[in-house]
């Protein structure tokens, strides 16, 4: 086994013990970046010289005893958080040249707790998009099949995984970013309750469905590197101020008696029979461990996609109103005047999905059409949380595919925006109700593409979640492949 | 015939808005995805949502307050470094009235 290839708890047990160090960690992974990085385009920006100076530090700091959460471990940061003195892009050629003068909150919670930043992944443009093919800065390949796509937003935290240029990432998740990456990529990707995760220094997309999480090579690793993101910041209004287990605790309990809902409005036509199959020996898998599958209805399904493209845009039409060639970013030169170069500077610097939101956004909240979308999406949204409240009254978690087909190729669906919606059907409604979701690898389709499964859980509920996952990590036997890239 | 929800007058009047602008073959193009993608929302008309308190913030929170005492701010010179025209100590932009 090279160093790049273990999980931060096997390499921590390493650090302790003096066998190996984070310099030899931080090269082994910089090594493998080199090899692959060419074919899977994971990065936008390598951190390669503060990396090696950060790792150094850690040994130091290891030399001397001082051994925390993730010290020497090299992590690698979506283009969506602000890195002080670092580039930030989102993905973007309107923040092509953006250096953030302060760091996000999660990246100083990492930085305290030793990680190593490798550099900053790769994305669809402001986090709109489901295959990182939105991206300015060009496309990411699935580390599977380099012909396919890696899922999206966060494509490039869960390839760098999955190749093994990174040991663990942070994404982001508005309608399922961190998830179906994370399924389509063979990882684990765990979206957190709403608050429970600072927001501060993340890029905004969709300020009432946006949540911070991690990209891990298993469900201990996930554990871990919740235990340095979470909890309150007064920096973020919306946080929240709940009290943070230690999520390890929840490592390797049993699950027997658990009541696992299955809705039936998740095994539709049109899922992928290869992903179902996955799914349904998932299923047996929990119910070999002690828990018991029970039939439950979220019977506004149907309604999410449509309530999402709504509530997202009009978010985003105004979060985004910001960019506009005046304190940072990119300037048009040709604009005139005031007006004109907001215009020239908006049209150059965004690429046509991010336009295409705005302009769903701008029309569902003027004047004349708010109530017909956005105040009719508002209110379908409360019966979408309803359907949650009223199926966990009735189960401690909710079993679902991640995904509804296996990674598709590149290319396949940038003509046919409805098409590329489609690909978040399963994931959309945790972020409309607020609630966490965790996606597990589940096995392979004949073509050697992985397959997740989703778990869902109430509000703050996020260690019940890893209790669940670990326990059917630990029985489902999933074959140990690693990619072929 | 196909269903019109939105018209190119229409997306020309939302791009002002959106302040952003496109070109005639961008518009042919726009406008024809932004109709499929209303078309698409005409579902959630099925939903009854008589007496519905919409919900949008999952979370609820009060208003968060904090004690009104000065904390660390970035100095004008970080503030101004991303500009793509400062001096002075302002951000500079094109004229704006004639």
């Amino acid at each position: 086994m090279e160093l790049y290839q273990l999980t931060i708890h096997e390499l921590l047990d390493r650090l302790r013990v003096g066998e190996t160090t984070s310099v030899a960690i931080t090269a082994s992974v910089f090594g493998r970046i080199d090899t692959v990085e060419k074919e899977v385009h994971a990065y936008i920006t390598l951190m390669r010289e503060t990396a090696l100076a950060e790792a150094e530090r850690a040994d130091e700091r290891i030399r001397k005893g001082e051994i925390g959460a993730l010290t020497g471990i090299p992590v690698a940061l979506k283009d969506i958080f602000c890195t002080k003195g670092v580039r930030t892009t989102c993905g973007s050629r309107i923040l092509e040249n953006f250096i953030p003068p302060y760091d996000a909150t999660v990246v100083e919670k990492l930085r305290a707790a030793g990680a190593v930043f490798t550099g900053k992944t790769n994305m669809d443009e402001f986090a709109m998009g489901s295959s990182t093919e939105t991206s300015f800065f060009g496309v990411t390949r699935n580390p599977w099949d380099l012909d396919r796509i890696p899922g999206g937003s966060s494509g490039g935290s869960a390839a760098a995984v999955a190749a093994d240029e990174c040991i663990a990432s942070i994404g982001s998740d508005t309608g399922g970013s961190i998830r179906q990456p994370a399924a389509l990529c063979g990882v684990v990707g765990l979206k957190p309750t709403y608050g429970r995760v600072s927001r501060f220094g993340l890029i905004a997309f969709a300020s009432s469905l946006d949540q911070i999480g991690p990209f891990t090579k298993d469900v201990e690793d996930c554990a871990i590197m919740m235990n340095v993101i979470a909890g309150y910041d007064p920096r973020e209004s919306t946080s929240v101020p709940e009290e943070v287990p230690d999520y390890r605790r929840f490592l390797g309990r049993e699950i027997e008696g658990w009541k696992v809902g299955i809705p039936k409005e998740y095994f539709i036509a049109g899922i992928d029979p290869e992903v179902e199959a996955a799914v349904r020996r998932a299923i047996r898998v929990v119910e070999g461990a002690g828990a018991k599958c029970i039939e439950v209805s979220l019977p506004h399904t149907g309604y999410c996609l449509a309530v999402y493209y709504i509530v997202a845009p009009a978010e985003a039409c105004s979060n985004l109103a910001r960019y506009d060639g005046v304190k940072y970013g990119f300037r048009s030169g040709e604009g005139r005047d005031l007006m004109e170069m907001y215009k020239k500077t908006r049209a150059a610097g965004f690429g046509a999905e991010v336009k295409r939101r705005i302009m769903i956004g701008t029309y569902a909240l003027s004047s004349g059409y708010y109530d017909a979308y956005y105040k009719k999406a508002s209110q379908v949204r409360a019966l979408i949380k309803r359907d949650f409240d009223e199926a966990f009254a009735k189960c401690d978690v909710i079993l679902t595919p991640t995904t509804p087909t296996p990674a598709f190729r590149v290319g396949e669906r940038t003509d046919d925006p409805m098409q590329m919606y489609l690909s978040d059907i399963f994931t959309i409604s945790t972020n409309l109700a607020g609630i966490p979701g965790i996606s597990v690898p589940c096995g392979f389709t004949a073509a050697g593409l992985p397959v997740g499964v989703q778990f869902l859980a109430s509000h703050f509920q996020e260690g019940r979640l890893i209790q669940f996952a670990s326990a059917y990590e630990k029985q489902a036997h999933i074959e140990q492949r690693r990619p072929t890239v | 015939m196909e269903k019109i929800r939105i018209r190119k007058e229409e997306v020309a009047h939302v791009a002002h808005l959106a302040r952003l602008e496109f070109s005639a073959e961008e518009m042919e193009k726009f406008t024809a995805q932004l109709n499929d993608i209303l078309l698409y929302m005409d579902k959630l008309g099925e939903v009854d949502t008589a007496g519905v308190e919409p919900v949008t913030h999952a979370i609820v929170r009060k208003n968060a307050f904090r004690e009104d005492a000065v904390g660390a701010s970035l100095p004008p010179e970080a503030s101004l470094a991303n500009a793509p025209e400062a001096r002075g100590g302002c951000f500079q932009v094109p004229k704006v009235i004639e």
